[in-house]
């Protein structure tokens, strides 16, 4: 019987098998040289191979009718994240900072200096702007600088906020990105009565914390530590996350900086790769690294916490988790620097202190940098709509597809990857930037090799973890719904 | 477990759907009850009844629909709802307030043929028919009745009746949530489905098989060309609606082979599923004319059957597994037997008798007796 091909999309991964992904991530692993006979019409109906690539959207015959509306159907769900527009409004309530991190991606400016504070003027229009997305679920996040040393211009921009959502009938979350120094009780009391989130720093123990994040004191660790505590008892735990930066001190520390986390108690990780942003390349003597260097990091600190998942010590790897998600689940998941098109905008926007608009926080780090490349526009000066069809954002978008960007449009993991024209821009001056030579494609690859490995050969345990990822239950909760 | 019995029909012409009682009853409450006794003496006065239900022979006249001679009235209690058939004198057990596993039996007619059917479809105009039955038996329901089960046949191909018995057990029975096993087909008919939807049953799920993720394998066992595409499509339109969903895999040896596969595809183009049932074949109907083609000592197919319960398990989709004895169960399997096999159909064998989990087995069917796993024995501890 003849059959003709439906879009896929194929990669080497290792010298015995290769594997076929689809349009809708969905993929099957086989021995080399098939890729080879699917293509060339030498699969035979009585293969078992054949029913299972007809099943899964890869090939149709004369029989069965290539089932189009269910692809459509499940194309419709993967890229189902999109739907809503713009859902994270980023607020720079100030550039002013007690801290001076190696890798701050903001021109930090000192505690006294109150002209980098977000006027009242700004705030309103910004927050107008913020609500006229059509979104109905917005994530209002204020950060800085460190944001609680403009206090009352937070309690101002919540208070315009809450009740602007309320008449419009959309969902509000408020989540506050601080280093939780100046946390008082005053503060904590407040966030607890607006049911605000509180996000903070914490790069590891106390050695690679104070030396990644120095303030006069050089107590950093200790102030952070005792403010996620604080925060903790009047907030409740699920209310204080921490994130990780990684630095050039951290790679020789993944085990160190994961026990750390265990050790404040925390069940989720992200090992994130520094942004070559901001004081970040300025300063990349002592904060950089390549690639390879992440990589080695990366895997050495999963399997770190995948023999803690398997000890019975619940703890998510975030970067892993996207990933994962993308590759196990139907749906998509719209993770701004790892989607496509890319949330630049599409999922998040930016507003700085002093009303420019910024299609995400590294956007804004360059403009710091006198790149001013993606400035959409300013909330006094131009509406929505303006934003929207700046030029600088069109050009973003042009660059925002991996489906059409070379070296990705025939990319195997592509329906899992994202695109970074941002990253590109700034690393190698090009929007749609060169493929083998980058650092943003090198990783993804790298990792999403590895966990396609991890998925193939990990023992039962492993594999039950990574879908408990994918699927936001724990190990426990995994094992409860299979057989034993 | 009895659900029929015959006698002499005297004195009625159409079908009569009624309420046992099984002592005499004051005469404003004899409407629609049928007076069960063992002999008919002088003086019983049977104005009222709908009719009357008589054990020994009667040779006189009574006034009231009568069936006499009935072979066995001892499986009927006060409260069953009966049929009782002119035609041919069945004493049907329509309904049963102390069980269950009550159904609605809509159609004898089906658009599929499955290889392993249990209760093989008839080409019958039945449908006027049965549908008049079913929508007076739903009277005599009480409300507080937990389950109700639509079954047949294919009650989708009831059409605009379907609709009309679904409505009514809304209107009537709110409370009682109804499932109904249906091969799905017919809504992949966007306009039967949203109606079937818009009726807006407060409680209604549908069990529809799925045998293979292979349209070809699919097609094959329901012997029928293109069922495949019309049952996923239908899936779909049913998501759409949010209607409940449970899959029901038959288990045997066409279906085996690509089982896990078939749960791959579950959790890809079915992931709106709320539950996956697994089940035993039932040996009768179709099933012993082809058991050379479907036969499997369902000892041989445990590894396959755990290997696709840990791909759903994994995604997060609920298993389930019915008609399977726990002797012949891995172990590691246990935690997902039901014990639901319907009360009417489960017996236990005489070496079931020194089992230790016994009473958490389903047992077998009555009639599942020619083909059995080598694996059946007594369980000596739990």
């Amino acid at each position: 019987m003849d059959y003709r091909l439906l879009p896929f999309r194929f990669h080497r991964l290792d010298q015995q098998t290769e594997i076929l992904v689809n349009e809708c991530g969905e993929f099957v692993i086989v021995p080399s040289g098939t890729t080879e006979r699917v293509v060339r019409k030498r699969l035979t109906p009585d293969e078992e191979l054949y029913g299972t690539l007809i099943a899964k959207h890869f090939i149709y015959d004369d029989y069965s009718s290539p089932l189009l509306d269910v692809l459509a159907a499940k194309y419709r769900t993967k890229f189902g994240f999109l739907y809503g527009s713009t859902k994270l409004h980023i607020f720079v309530v100030t550039l002013r900072c007690d801290h001076s991190c190696h890798y701050c991606q903001v021109s930090r400016q000192t505690v006294n200096q109150t002209e980098f504070d977000m006027s009242e003027e700004i705030a309103t229009a910004a927050v107008d702007m913020m609500l006229r997305s059509p979104a109905k679920h917005i994530t209002l996040e204020l950060q800085g600088g460190e944001p609680l040393l403009a206090f009352e211009r937070i309690k101002y921009i919540v208070s315009i906020a809450k009740s602007g959502a309320k008449k419009l009938h959309k969902d509000l979350e408020v989540v506050i990105t601080s280093n939780l120094a100046f946390l008082s009780d005053e503060i904590l009391d407040y966030c607890k009565k607006e049911k605000i989130k509180l996000s903070t720093s914490l790069d590891g123990p106390e050695f690679i914390h104070n030396a990644n994040r120095p303030r006069p004191g050089g107590n950093s660790y200790e102030v952070t530590i005792e403010g996620i505590e604080r925060a903790r008892r009047a907030l409740g735990s699920s209310r204080v996350a921490a994130l990780m930066t990684t630095t050039q001190l951290s790679l020789q520390h993944p085990i160190e900086i994961i026990d750390e986390y265990v050790r404040r108690s925390f069940h989720t990780i992200f090992l994130r790769p520094i942004s070559p942003y901001g004081f970040a390349i300025k300063t990349s003597h002592r904060t950089g690294y390549d690639t390879d260097s992440f990589l080695q990091f990366y895997k050495t600190g999963l399997d770190h916490i995948l023999e803690l998942n398997r000890k019975g010590y619940s703890l998510v790897e975030i970067y892993s988790r996207i990933l994962l998600q993308k590759i196990l689940l139907p749906e998509g998941t719209g993770y701004v620097d790892l989607q496509s098109p890319s949330g630049a905008g599409l999922s998040v926007l930016v507003y700085n202190y002093d009303g420019d608009v910024y299609a995400t926080d590294e956007s804004r780090m360059l403009a710091e940098m006198n790149d001013h490349t993606f400035r959409l526009g300013n909330v006094l000066k131009n509406s929505r709509r303006e934003i929207f069809t700046s030029p600088a954002f069109v050009s973003l978008l042009g660059a925002a597809c991996n489906q059409s960007l070379p070296g990705c449009s025939d990319c195997a993991f592509q329906p899992y990857c994202g695109s970074d024209p941002i990253f590109h821009h700034a690393t190698q001056r090009d929007l749609l930037g060169h493929r083998p030579t980058s650092a943003f494609c090198r990783r993804n690859m790298k990792v999403i090799e590895h966990l396609f490995h991890l998925l193939r050969t990990a023992d039962s345990a492993v594999q039950d973890i990574l879908w408990g990822w994918a699927t936001d239950r724990n190990l426990a909760e995994v094992r409860a719904s299979l057989p034993q | 477990m009895r659900l029929h019995t015959t006698g002499t029909a005297v004195g009625f012409k159409r079908p009569i759907v009624a309420r046992v009682v099984t002592g005499p009853v004051p005469v404003e409450e004899r409407k629609d009850t049928a007076l069960l006794i063992d002999s008919l003496g002088q003086d019983n006065d049977l104005s009222g009844y709908s009719a009357l239900i008589v054990r020994n022979s009667v040779t006189r006249r009574v006034g009231v629909p009568l069936m006499h001679s009935v072979r066995t009235i001892d499986h009927l209690s006060s409260g069953h709802v009966v049929a009782l058939e002119p035609m041919n004198g069945f004493i049907r057990t329509l309904y049963r307030p102390d069980s269950y596993h009550n159904t609605l039996f809509v159609t004898e007619r089906c658009n599929s043929n499955c290889l392993m059917c249990s209760q093989p479809p008839a080409d019958k105009d039945d449908i006027a028919a049965l549908t008049e039955r079913n929508l007076r038996l739903i009277d005599f329901i009480s409300p507080e009745s937990e389950y109700l089960c639509i079954t047949g046949g294919e009650p989708t191909l009831l059409g605009d009746n379907l609709l009309r018995i679904v409505a009514k057990l809304r209107d009537k029975l709110p409370m009682t949530h109804v499932h109904m096993l249906t091969n799905g087909r017919r809504f992949a008919w966007q306009e039967f489905t949203r109606s079937f939807a818009e009726l807006k049953h407060p409680s209604i799920s549908l069990g529809i098989p799925l045998y293979a993720d292979d349209a070809h394998l699919h097609d094959y066992i329901v012997q029928a060309r293109h069922a495949f595409d019309q049952t996923i499509l239908g899936l779909h339109e049913l998501a759409r609606h949010e209607m409940e969903i449970e899959i029901r895999i038959v288990l045997h040896a066409l279906s085996v082979p690509r089982l896990t596969r078939l749960s791959e595809y579950i959790c890809r183009n079915v992931t709106f599923a709320h539950h996956v049932s697994f089940m035993g074949m039932e040996h009768i109907g179709h099933a012993p004319r082809n058991m050379q083609e479907l036969w499997i000592d369902p000892a041989d197919y445990q590894s396959e059957l755990e290997r696709a319960i840990t791909v759903l398990g994994r995604f997060g989709i609920e298993a389930r597994i019915y008609n399977l004895q726990l002797c012949v169960l891995d172990p590691r399997l246990w935690k997902f037997s039901k014990q639901a096999i319907s009360d009417w159909k489960n017996v236990y064998k005489p070496i079931c008798t020194d089992c230790a989990v016994r009473g958490r087995c389903g047992g077998f069917f009555q009639w599942a007796t020619e083909m059995q796993s080598r694996s059946i024995h007594a369980i000596k501890s739990a």
